[in-house]
Parts: C-alpha cells; structure tokens; sequence
C-alpha cells in the first residue's frame, strides 16, 4: 500500500463522493397517482365484498330482509340525487373538522406539557393511554348530561375520543428523540425553547403526525356513534340518517350510508397515508413509506 | 485604545493568560451512581493541551474517553477535579453524524450560526465557506440520508467549526468508516487543523491513526481511566498510516495497552 500520501486529497475525495452518491432517487410520482396508489387495493378489497355479499343473498339468507348489493346501490345513487344526504355528509363533515380542531389544541398542548414536565408525565402519562381504551359511546351519556342533546355534546364525544390519541402521538415522539441528537444540539448552543424548537419537535414530528391520524379515526367512531344517540331537530346528519333506517327498518338506505360513512373514512385514511409518507421520506425514516 | 489600556491597567496582577493551556484538565474524577452501584469512570486525570496542540487519546474499552469529551464539553460536570477551557469554547464531534435528519446539510451547517445568533446574510456566506472547506458545496442541498457515511461526517465537521471554537472535542469520528475514506478525512483534518490553528482532542480505539494525527498519544487505563502513559510523536507531517514510523510507534503503543488489558485479566 502506498506509503505515501498524496498532499492533496480533493481529487480523491471528489471521486469518493461520486461512487458514493446514492442510486438516481425514482421520479417523483403525481399526487394523485400516489393517492390512486393507496386507494386501489382497497377498492380491490370492496369488490370481493360486493361479490361475498351478493352470495349471500343469492343463497336466499334473511331474504325478506337483507338486500342485495344491486337493490342498496340503486339506493345509494338514487339518496346522492337528493340533497338531504349531501347535507347530512356536510354536518357530519363540519363537526369532524371542528371537533378535530379542538382535539388538534388540546391534545398538542397537553400532550407537549406532560411530555415535558416530569412529574406530569408519571402521573397523566398512563391515564392518558387509558383514555385511549375507554370505548367512544361512553362519553356520548356524560356529554348529553353536561350540555344537552346538541351539538357541544358531539363535540364533546369527538375530542374526549380524539385528544388523547393526539397526545399520547406526541409523548411517545418525544420519549423517542435519539439523545444522540439532542447532546449534539446542546453542544451547539441550543437550550430549553430552542433545543424545543429546532430539535425535540421536528424529531417528534412524524410520531406527532401518526397520532393525528389514529386521533382522527377515533374522532370519527365518536362522531357517528353520538349522531346516532343525539339527534337534533332540522339538522340531518349522517347518524340521523342512520337512525331513520332502523326506524323505518330500511336496510338498502342503512347499508347505503355505511358505504357513505366508510369511503369518507377511506378518503381521509388515505390523505394522512401521503402526508406521513411524505415526512418519513424527508426525514429519512422509511425509504417506501406511503 | 487609551481606554481599553487603562482599563486593562489592574489585570496586569493576573495576566491576562495570552498563552495558556487551550484545555487545562487537572485532577478530574468522575463517579457515576450512587450508594452501592457507583461506577468511576475517570481517576485523578490530568492533562493539559497547547493551543494549536493535537491529542490523541487512546484506550480499551470502559476507560472513560467518552465521559471526559463530555466534561471538557461542559454537557456533564466532574465529582472532584477542575477544567477550564480558555479562547472561544468547545465544539464536539461524534462517531455518528448525529445530524439532523429533517434539515439538509446546508441547514445543518447552519444550525450552530442561527443558535449564536449571528445575522442571516452572514450565516450564508459562513455556510458556503464551511461548506467548500470540507468539498461539499454541490451536496448542500441534500438530507444527511441521502449522502454516504464520509460525506455525513464532513457535513459533521463543517456544522462543529461553524461554531467557531478553538477547541474541538472527536469522539471516534472516523471509526465507521472505510480505510480508503477515513485515510482522505485525515487529510482533510489534517488541513484545516493547521489553517486554523486548531487545539484537537480526538479519541480512537485504533493506535495507528492516534499514531498517525496527534502530536502526542495520551493512554489511559481503563475502569477507572487514568493517564498511564503519554508518547511524543516526533517525526513530520504528513505520515501515512503504514509508514514505518507510524508501525513502529504503534506497536509500542500497542505492547503497553496489552499490559493494561491483561492487567484486567487477572
């Protein structure tokens, strides 16, 4: 081996850094090829349902009852001509985005002062995991007891169920910072607020971003199951609907709003899959996330 | 200039320490725990390093090298003992990049500059500067994951100069990487530690490239670590890492960690 060393290393380091440079990344693929990407299994995934279900109800199961998937999508498409569906998906998608939002604030901010102070941490750290257990109907009779059949007691049902899920995203990313890091930003100079702000949270982030998805999903458990118990006067919503099915024991119109209820579900499951997928790139965490 | 005279005037009692050691470990011990698990980690250490002085330190493992890049660092403080760090303070670099993965490696460069404070159109021209220092000016758009191991640790060295100390603490930053690679970053170490008059203290399991860097080899023993031996390396830069001189010295070096490890054995 060469004994001795050439005085300067730049040309070897230029090739080095060539042979290094990782493999030309795949081209960017179109938003909506990636969200087409995510969606067809799952549309996949319906189709066979449909199939199972329609072979159901050729084997003549519950026949005077249990329509067939032909009967119900007639149904579907006969309800989406009419606007009192469109108005009942517009309430049950106006109280998710504000429930959401307020489960967003009072997560993040309990969710960052428990992972932050210690003794908060010991105390509330479990009884928020155990939040997460509690199912979301339980909170529908307290929260029409403490305001009324209306529309803060579904609310009320959405961030009970939602905020914990977002807080508990933003404990377990702070408890997974590497310290690694955070000795490295402590050398440089960063302290307290902004050790917080440039290292703790963006490390956070993409756990932060798991549990606002987890948190929307129970939200949204919590939603319907409270549409379905409170029920307010001129204002259908897509429990209410629901509801008017069991009463008038229509099942094509019942399962028609499940499949309602369950493509938004799907929609919003898959936009979180991009944003996440989008951040664990960045972040160098997943090479084929999303 | 009047003024500063005649302020600076009453120092002249206690001078004011032009020359003194750029790291001045004296008597320093460190014991880890308490009660009945207590671990010590460092044992009456004392050493002292020049400004512009390059060390190396070299010992097996448990002898604390880590624990004494903290303390110098000042992110942990020692149970006895005292250190004092004279000039513009300590940056620190480690076997890991521990980059931020979420901040390209421009913006990581950058990150020590925001932290001091300095304005946003001179942290720019720093960032390019430190950048070109360490030949990485076309990948400074890129996050840590998408560079390889050696450009990660120069990305490493360009973020620890950025804080412009004259100390700079390397716990095994080449230890991960490739002969071929880690032989390139000696140079480029080499260099910029005499453009800028850099005092070095780098830590390394591997008695060549101790050998090979520093302008003294400190030994240390381990469980506690203590200083058990020190050797001058006199002859020129640059040497190679399989320069006879560099063999020689190494063995050496070598022969008197195996007494400290069998030591242990026993």
């Amino acid at each position: 081996m060469a004994v001795e060393t050439p005085r300067e290393p730049a040309a070897a380091l230029a090739g080095l850094d060539h042979l290094d440079q990782a493999p030309p990344q795949q081209a960017k693929r179109h938003i909506g090829a990636k969200i087409w990407a995510g969606t067809w299994p799952k549309l996949l995934a319906l189709v066979l349902a449909l199939a199972i279900w329609e072979l159901v109800y050729l084997s003549g199961f519950k026949h005077a009852i249990l329509p067939g998937p032909a009967t119900t999508l007639r149904n579907l498409w006969d309800q989406l001509h009419h606007a009192l569906v469109w108005q009942a998906i517009g309430t049950t998608l106006r109280r998710a985005v504000i429930g959401f939002a307020i489960a967003l604030v009072i997560g993040t901010v309990v969710g960052a002062l428990v992972s932050r102070i210690r003794p908060l941490r010991a105390g509330f750290g479990s009884l928020i995991t155990a939040l997460q257990t509690l199912p979301s109907i339980v909170w529908v009779p307290f929260a029409i007891i403490l305001f009324g059949a209306n529309t803060s007691a579904i609310l009320f049902v959405i961030v009970m169920t939602a905020a914990p899920a977002i807080a508990n995203g933003l404990i377990a990313g702070a408890d997974y910072v590497p310290p690694l890091l955070l000795r490295a930003g402590k050398t440089m100079g960063l302290r307290r607020v902004s050790l917080y702000r440039h290292v703790i949270m963006p490390a956070t982030l993409p756990a932060f971003v798991n549990g606002l998805k987890q948190g929307w999903a129970f939200g949204w458990h919590g939603l319907i199951a409270a549409e379905i118990v409170v029920i307010i006067l001129g204002q259908p919503s897509l429990g209410v609907l629901l509801t008017n099915d069991q009463d008038q024991a229509d099942m094509a119109s019942a399962i028609a709003i499940i499949i309602v209820i369950l493509i938004i579900g799907i929609v919003v499951d898959v936009l979180f899959n991009v944003v996440n997928g989008r951040i664990r790139r960045r972040w160098g965490v997943a090479e084929n996330a999303g | 200039m009047t003024l500063d005279a005649r302020r600076a005037a009453p120092a002249a009692v206690t001078p004011v320490t032009p020359a003194g050691p750029a790291v001045q470990i004296s008597d320093v011990s460190k014991v880890f725990g308490r009660g009945d698990t207590t671990l010590q980690a460092l044992d009456d250490v004392s050493l002292s390093v020049a400004p512009g002085e390059f060390v190396t330190l070299i010992g097996a493992s448990g002898c604390g090298k880590s624990t004494l890049l903290n303390l110098i660092a000042g992110l942990d403080m020692p149970t006895s003992g005292e250190i004092s760090t004279g000039g513009r303070g300590v940056s620190l670099m480690f076997q890991e990049s521990a980059l931020f993965p979420w901040l390209t490696a421009a913006r990581n460069v950058d990150m020590p500059l925001r932290a001091a404070g300095v304005p946003r159109a001179q942290r720019r021209e720093r960032v390019a500067e430190l950048l070109d220092l360490v030949q990485l000016t076309a990948f400074a758009d890129k996050r840590p994951h998408q560079l390889s191991g050696g450009m990660r640790q120069r990305v490493a060295l360009a973020r620890a100069l950025a804080q412009d100390a004259d100390v700079l603490l390397m716990d095994e930053p080449f230890g991960a990487l490739d002969a071929m690679t880690r032989d390139l970053l000696h140079e480029v170490l080499e260099g910029i530690w005499r453009r800028r008059n850099l005092s070095i203290v780098f830590v390394t399991h591997e008695v060549r490239e101790a050998v090979r860097l520093g302008d003294r080899v400190v030994l240390l023993s381990s469980r506690p670590g203590r200083v058990i031996g020190e050797f001058e390396v006199g002859f020129d830069r640059p040497r190679g890492m399989d320069s006879a001189d560099t063999v020689d010295l190494a063995i050496k070096i070598k022969d008197r960690l195996r007494e400290e490890i069998i030591r242990h054995g026993r």
